[in-house]
């Protein structure tokens, strides 16, 4: 009661002054109240197993996530797909005691949902329910975690949806140059960069599906989390009894992968029925435990925060260039990055749009930033900082990230000091030290014959064929 | 009013209400809503969980109050409101004000020369350089972007809007301590919101369109859709965002007189979801959005679209995969058959057991992708029931059109099963109770019910019509809906390059 006191005291002060504002900068700002969402309980079993239990009484529901190490970056190239084609065909395929067909129609008759996916570096099963289903759900939820059947005809129903994809990879620009992009930045062979194909499709067995799953589905790989209307004790029991007895398998690690761009120059991609080009700059960038990692936070957001940063407020605003544009360096929790741009404009304005884009990298790296610019980057961060942490599900999320790249439980609770240490001479070095305006790799997706210049204007011009290739012959 | 599941919780927040949350009795509780001396409405749901609040705007007005010649104009007005006022945003108002009036009186002039039955190559090239001049000189006065990064500096998070066929919305998130911040600019943008730096603005829209619609084949499929399913009514316009020739000649004063027109407080409502106490709020949101001026409603559309009476076919033949459209007319959200095409529209195409899922994506894999859907492009008038589908490699736009048909004749002739519309019954109710927390979903849904419905309470309501619907109404309604003379097909065939169109 204390607190809303002080609000309702503090809003009165505030109410008290009502004359009519006409500056907005006479309108005072109470401080934030202070709170804290409360956390998880944690609890490690024997096994390595790690389960994080967030109660929720606000609605009757129940959601659970186990969280398994293991995703696309662990898959050969010759396999490329496999893990889409696993996490498709895991719950499709069902148990040995239930089909897909069978869960879906017990599970969507309950309004409960039990569903798989899969991404880089892990693949996840999760269950939704209406807290009443609990019980009768659980169990499924952990058959199909444990035992999955891999039914033959839904791998294939899977395979078919995927070459479906690839199919159609092409035909939206925006999709072709988010993958085009990675690959220059990463290198066409890296897992970062993985390109499912017919081929590789095609030689996906159920037995590397099997065997995807008995190289991952371990305790000590899985991060299980739950939120709901439960009973932390009592679920916590439920949850021992369960898995407490899960022998330990191998660990899953990740693979040695720095990201190896592609020379600097411009590369191209032909497409038609286009009336913009899209562009995008790459180099390499960092990883997130990198000290820098604040100092770099902060510079992004001079260059690329919302509509106050740099590229926006020049590219947007100021010539109408382009709706969308926005990068930085790239810092993943636990492999390196790219640092990128990337904005759409118009055939007709294409290479005034290079020019304009790479002009503010190298103003990143050249022009110091300024007092005001230093003050709105850090104020926008730091005040909306709130926002990492206002609901339980966030409180949860957080403390299963944390755990799962191995960062201290309270980086969250640190990490707005880090950000308003940040001075403009840090903002300065890091940019000089991560940010190479001759070191990108330019690559152009349009309909060339619309650009008010040829590319071949700014220099040698690499084209790259996306034609994809065909299937494999039978 | 049907009571709800037995699976109540009480929850004690710290300003002790009692809630259980998923029943309307409760969820009024702590909900509070007042209608402004001046028609504005103001919703507030309480949460205290984190000193944070969301909000959203809803004008009842879209793109279906456009007329030929400035379509597009209601999504342009949606990017100027992020512009200021003339307190916000200027750097000197009074030379402000005088520079833009001259751009104004300098691109009425070239407007003029250019659109000549025979233009004059040198005075519109003149009279162009005249106004290029004048927006030049305009420039020099504005703080760039000062609005939103007011906002952005307070802590705000997801500013953003848009803007649909029936609706304009706006909102973000903003720490609670911000709230008579969040008052004074949100007021003041649309008490008197500048249209400075809109020929900038304009390119930028047009920049969006090329993105959205013209490099996108789903965006021109929907495009060529839409128009040939309406003849008369401005749903036909498309995605909103205008015609190319609209977006090359519209005025900044053209966007003054819609927002003057449109964007009057009875014509508005505000949902504010989050740490927000009404006793304290009330007063605050009176003196700031209580000074918006009273303005008559504008008149309500007259337009309707007359009876289809044929089937039409529209083929893109591009380089890009196969997609599908059909769109049959239905009535308006008000119509009390409204509850049963949502139900038709979940057996058809919600989820795995759903009838296409499993005849056409599972048995016969000829789509991987096939939904059923209402209220293209908005549900205010009436609108189309819509199917789209993606077919699957090696198959084609008429497989799929074959195959929806023949599941649409199955729901005409013969009974759904209990099974299923029962299943459809309780995913309904349990996705209201999902519905149920967020404060920027909330908000914004609070808002769109109180706009399309009538009331924010329809939120509730709604699930009790769709509790009702029988077997019987579904077979109904599928009878006089699915019909091939009320039938629009759009569809992208396959045509590879340099293959003869």
């Amino acid at each position: 009661m204390r607190r809303y006191a002080t609000l309702l005291a503090a809003l009165f002060v505030a109410s008290t002054t009502l004359a009519q504002v006409k500056d907005y900068r006479e309108i005072k700002t109470p401080p934030l109240r202070k709170f804290a969402m409360p956390q998880p309980k944690r609890i490690q079993l024997a096994n390595g197993m790690v389960i994080f239990l967030e109660e929720d009484h606000e609605l009757p529901l129940v959601r659970g996530r186990a969280l398994i190490r293991g995703g696309a970056r662990n898959v050969p190239a010759s396999k490329a797909g496999l893990t889409g084609i696993y996490a498709a065909a895991w719950r499709t395929g069902g148990t040995e005691k239930l089909s897909g067909d069978d869960l879906d129609q017990f599970l969507e008759s309950r309004a409960a949902a039990v569903e798989t996916g899969s991404d880089n570096d892990s693949s996840s099963v999760s269950l939704n329910v209406l807290k009443g289903d609990f019980d009768t759900v659980f169990p499924i939820w952990v058959d199909l975690l444990r035992n999955p059947a891999f039914r033959q005809d839904k791998i294939d129903l899977a395979k078919l949806q995927a070459n479906t994809g690839i199919s159609r990879r092409n035909d939206e620009p925006g999709g072709i140059v988010a993958r085009e992009a990675g690959k220059l930045g990463y290198g066409a062979s890296s897992p970062y960069a993985q390109q499912a194909e017919y081929a590789t499709i095609a030689s996906i067995t159920r037995e590397d599906l099997l065997d995807f799953h008995e190289k991952t589905v371990h305790p000590n790989n899985i991060i299980l989390s739950f939120i709901g209307d439960f009973d932390s004790a009592k679920l916590e029991k439920k949850l021992r009894d369960t898995f407490a007895s899960w022998p330990r398998g191998p660990q899953v690690t990740k693979p040695d992968a720095e990201p190896n761009p592609a020379k600097p120059g411009v590369y191209f991609i032909a497409k038609d029925e286009v009336t913009q080009a899209n562009i995008a700059m790459l180099h390499a960038g960092t990883t997130r435990n990198n000290p820098d990692f604040p100092a770099l936070v902060v510079m992004n957001e001079v260059f690329s925060g919302g509509f106050s940063g740099r590229l926006m407020q020049s590219l947007r605003s100021q010539r109408g260039l382009t709706y969308g544009v926005g990068g930085g360096i790239g810092a993943p929790w636990d492999y390196t990055g790219l640092f990128r741009v990337q904005m759409a404009t118009k055939s007709e304005t294409t290479l005034e749009a290079i020019a304009a884009l790479r002009d503010e990298v190298r103003k990143l790296v050249n022009d110091p930033v300024t007092d005001a610019e230093l003050s709105l980057a850090k104020e926008s961060i730091l005040n909306a900082y709130v926002f990492t942490m206002d609901t339980r599900d966030k409180a949860l999320n957080q403390r299963v990230q944390l755990e799962y790249y191995g960062f201290p439980a309270d980086y969250y609770e640190k990490y707005p000091a880090l950000i308003a240490k940040v001075t403009a001479e840090d903002v300065e070095r890091v940019a000089k030290k991560y940010v190479h305006p001759d070191a990108l790799a330019v690559l152009v997706v349009g309909d060339e014959s619309k650009f008010e210049k040829p590319l071949s204007t700014l220099g040698t011009v690499t084209p790259i064929d996306i034609t994809i290739p065909p299937p494999p012959a039978k | 009013m049907r009571a709800a599941r037995q699976l109540t919780m009480l929850v004690t927040v710290f300003v002790t209400l009692s809630v259980a949350a998923q029943d309307l009795a409760s969820f009024e509780k702590r909900t509070h809503t007042r209608v402004l001396d001046n028609g504005l409405t103001v919703i507030i749901l309480e949460n205290h969980d984190a000193p944070v609040f969301s909000y959203a705007t809803v004008v009842n007005a879209g793109s279906a109050q456009e007329i030929p010649g400035i379509t597009g104009l209601a999504h342009m007005f949606e990017h100027m409101a992020f512009k200021g006022s003339d307190r916000v945003g200027s750097k000197d108002w009074e030379k402000e004000r005088v520079a833009l009036a001259k751009v104004e009186e300098m691109y009425a002039a070239y407007d003029r020369e250019r659109h000549m039955p025979k233009p004059d190559d040198a005075k519109v090239a003149a009279a162009e350089k005249a106004w290029h001049d004048a927006v030049n000189e305009a420039e020099q006065y504005v703080a760039n972007d000062e609005f939103s990064q007011i906002l952005d500096r307070a802590g705000g998070v997801g500013m953003n809007a848009f803007t649909e066929s029936d609706v304009t919305a706006y909102f973000f998130s903003v720490p609670s301590n911000r709230f008579e911040l969040w008052a004074f600019m949100e007021s003041e943008r649309f008490r008197n919101p500048i249209q400075r730096q809109f020929y900038k603005e304009r390119d930028v829209v047009f920049e969006e369109r090329r993105t959205s619609i013209e490099s996108s084949p789903f965006g021109r499929l929907t495009e060529q859709f839409l128009s040939a399913a309406f003849m008369a009514h401005p749903y036909g316009f498309g995605s909103g965002i205008g015609w190319p020739s609209d977006l090359h000649s519209f005025s900044a004063t053209d966007a003054d007189a819609f927002f003057h027109k449109y964007y009057v407080p009875s014509n508005m409502t505000i949902a504010i979801a989050g740490d927000v106490n009404p006793s304290e709020a009330w007063p605050i949101l009176e003196k700031y959005f209580g000074q918006l001026p009273k303005k008559p409603r504008p008149e309500e559309l007259r337009i309707v679209e007359p009876p289809q009476n044929a089937e039409r076919i529209v083929i893109l033949r591009e380089q890009s995969q196969p997609i599908y459209m059909e769109g049959y007319h239905r009535p308006a959200n008000t119509d009390p058959d409204n509850a049963t095409y949502d139900v038709i529209s979940m057996l058809l195409s919600s989820g795995r057991t759903s009838r296409f899922y499993k005849s056409l994506v599972r048995d016969q894999k000829i789509a991987t992708r096939v939904s059923g859907f209402n209220g293209n492009p908005g549900e205010k008038y009436p609108n189309l029931f819509t199917f789209f589908a993606v077919p699957s490699k090696g198959h084609t736009p008429d497989e799929v059109a074959n195959g929806i048909h023949a599941e649409i004749d199955k729901i005409k002739t013969a009974d759904v099963t209990p099974e299923e519309l029962q299943s459809v019954k309780t995913r309904v109710k349990a996705g209201l109770i999902r519905q149920l927390t967020g404060n920027s979903g909330l908000a914004l849904r609070l808002a769109m019910y109180q706009t399309l419905n009538g009331d924010w309470r329809e939120l509730f309501k709604e699930v009790e019509r769709i509790d009702a619907v029988t077997a019987a109404d579904v077979k109904r309604v599928a009878n006089t809906t699915f019909n091939a003379n009320n039938r629009t097909v759009a569809k992208i065939e396959n045509a590879p390059k340099g293959a003869s169109k």
